[in-house]
């Protein structure tokens, strides 16, 4: 059998939406942003909200958002997403305003925009991309980075004494009161894409609603930042980044599991 | 009302869609009116309290990019801190009014007024290779009327625009009469106008609309940084700004701008009374800046004094406008101090006239 008759539109699970552009992906071959860029443009588009929906693009690997997302787009300074996310919100209230960060963005430099817009219980969705690691400046530590974890500015692994433990930023943010809904989630395999997309519908249901702030964690790999192949990289995630970021909901309906 | 209060209502008056602001001494007024005033019951503006002046700029950046006329506030130090959203704004191409009600620095400084940020606001603070319109405002009436004019700009150019006033004439109450109540453009209004450029939400009837200020190609990046040129030269031809007081029959000529330009008007008149024919031509605009009318003013008169809050900034650019045809120097007070009339006219005599 070729493998054309196996590619028929009834065998097919997953495919390229069309809020997706034909743009090649400036991703490195097995990244996660891809799959959690589908997954965003899935939900917007089966929410039927493209016309009312602006993302707010950080800066990072998934600087370039915009390029691939069909939708209109703002791309933030680096970290300030949420307060350019916030602005929109608050001067288009029927929108589905959504920012796309990494965690050296949201949880390094950004800290402060994201617990203030996070604490005044914005109405926007915040999509979390979390690998541990810069990618984009290649390969250097983030605050998330791992407890031994070898990284071009931690070349002997991240030592905690001297630079301090990786950042749990999604409890923390749990924890205040404007905070509706948050997760964590994985996109490396079939299951665990099919629960992100469940996450970010519930989280864009959210905007509907008003509850204020949705916020998904993507946890995911960095192959080459690892120095990794793909498949080494998603084995080396579940084995430890997922027993530090748990994966699973920790608010839900503004209540902390 | 003071200049302050005076600009936060004339923000509402010409109906400003948002203000994000972070309170910072000498302009915290501005967001203490506009809270006081609850414009979004008046207008349906929105007012909104930062966690800093890096998220109130940001905020400004992220309203601008839907096309909206937002406008933000601070004092020196929260400028600093702004400058790297204000480089943003400029790259980005978003129309926008910061004010910068200036204080004494460096670093904290003192509270009290300066002019000292003039070679931040005009030669560009941020990164980049940009420009701000720069509006310099020299009483409350003008730090209302300023306003407007900061948006027309803004929304003429797709660029940010600011108005550099000072602590003196923020915290000043003088008279002022205030523009009647404008609406606020409405969302199809705003769609109608700038939906060519704006994200305001991807219809079907166009391709999907991007702010970014990143080109990682450089020749797209040399493109974008002539197109912000061509806009520079435009506000030279177009939009320069100044005013001429007794520069008629001058002999000396005295160059100040805000409160500067109110104290020097006074010493103009002494100098007169005195039986010197002294000049003042106070540039309302710092960029654009009167090169032109200085390079002439310098055929007409002896020597020129640049009078400021500061120990010599704009001084470089009065040297340069008149291509040193006359003697030019500096007299300014720093620190938070203001010159006095009598000591401006001293120092005219003992460093131009001698």
């Amino acid at each position: 059998m070729d493998v054309l008759d196996i590619i028929k539109p009834e065998n097919q699970v997953f495919c390229k939406t069309k809020l997706m552009t034909d743009t090649p992906l400036s991703y490195c071959p097995g990244c996660g942003h891809g799959t959690a860029h589908n997954l965003t443009m899935e939900v917007i588009d089966e929410m039927g909200i493209a016309e009312d929906t602006i993302g707010v693009a950080p800066v990072g690997c998934s600087v370039l958002a915009y390029d691939f997302m069909n939708i209109d787009m703002t791309q933030a300074a680096h970290g300030r997403a949420p307060a350019v996310a916030t602005a929109i919100s608050r001067c288009w209230p029927e929108k589905y305003v959504f920012t796309y960060q990494g965690d050296g963005d949201l949880a390094a430099i950004g800290t402060a925009e994201t617990i203030h817009a996070c604490n005044r219980g914005e109405n926007i969705v915040i999509i979390f991309v979390n690998n541990g690691i810069y990618g984009m400046t290649g390969g250097q530590m983030a605050p998330t980075t791992l407890e031994g974890m070898k990284s071009s500015t931690s070349p002997y692994g991240r030592e905690i004494a001297t630079m301090g433990s990786p950042l749990k930023i999604t409890e923390l943010i749990a924890n205040l009161p404007g905070v509706y809904y948050v997760t964590r989630q994985a996109v490396h395999t079939h299951k665990h894409a099919r629960k992100a997309k469940k996450a970010i519908r519930k989280a864009f249901e959210n905007i509907k609603l008003k509850k204020g702030i949705s916020f998904v964690e993507i946890v995911s790999n960095c192959n080459s930042g690892w120095k990794m192949t793909p498949n080494d990289a998603n084995i080396w995630m579940e084995e430890n980044m997922f027993p530090y970021f748990q994966l699973g909901d920790i608010k839900v309906d503004g209540k902390l599991k | 009302m003071k200049g302050n209060e005076a600009l936060a209502e004339a923000a509402i008056r010409c109906g400003a869609d948002a203000y994000f602001g972070y309170p910072i001494t000498p302009q915290t007024e501005v967001i203490e009116y506009l809270m006081t005033e609850q414009p979004e019951k008046r207008t349906g503006m929105v007012v909104l309290q930062a966690e800093s002046e890096l998220a109130a700029i940001n905020m400004v950046y992220g309203a601008a990019s839907t096309g909206k006329r937002v406008m933000t506030s601070s004092s020196s130090p929260g400028i600093s801190l702004k400058l790297e959203g204000i480089s943003y704004l400029a790259g980005a191409e978003l129309p926008a009014v910061i004010v910068n009600v200036v204080r004494g620095g460096p670093g904290l400084g003192t509270i009290q007024p300066s002019q000292a940020d003039y070679f931040q606001s005009v030669k560009g603070g941020g990164h980049g290779d940009y420009k701000l319109y720069v509006l310099a405002p020299s009483s409350v009436q003008e730090m209302s009327d300023f306003v407007e004019d900061a948006f027309d700009i803004a929304f003429k150019y797709r660029a940010p625009v600011l108005i550099l006033s000072d602590g003196l004439i923020g915290q000043m109450m003088e008279k002022v009469n205030l523009k009647d109540q404008k609406e606020r453009m409405s969302n199809e209004e705003l769609i109608e106008k700038y939906g060519s450029w704006a994200t305001t939400g991807k219809t079907k009837n166009r391709e999907r609309n991007i702010i970014t200020s990143l080109d990682l190609q450089s020749e797209k990046m040399e493109a974008r940084v002539h197109r912000l040129m061509k806009k520079y030269e435009q506000m030279e031809k177009e939009d320069l700004r100044y005013e001429r007081i007794l520069c008629d029959d001058a002999e000396y000529l005295i160059v100040a701008y805000g409160s500067s330009a109110r104290i020097s008007q006074k010493a103009v008149e002494l100098a007169r009374e005195k039986g010197i024919k002294v000049g003042l031509l106070r540039p309302i605009t710092l960029f654009p800046f009167p090169k032109k009318q200085l390079f002439e003013l310098a055929d007409q008169v002896k020597g020129i004094l640049s009078v400021e809050l500061n120990m010599g900034q704009m001084v470089e650019d009065v040297r340069l406008s008149v291509e040193f045809k006359v003697p030019v120097e500096h007299f300014g007070r720093t620190g938070g101090i203001i010159h006095t009339p009598e000591e401006i006219l001293e120092a005219l005599e003992q460093k131009i006239i001698k």
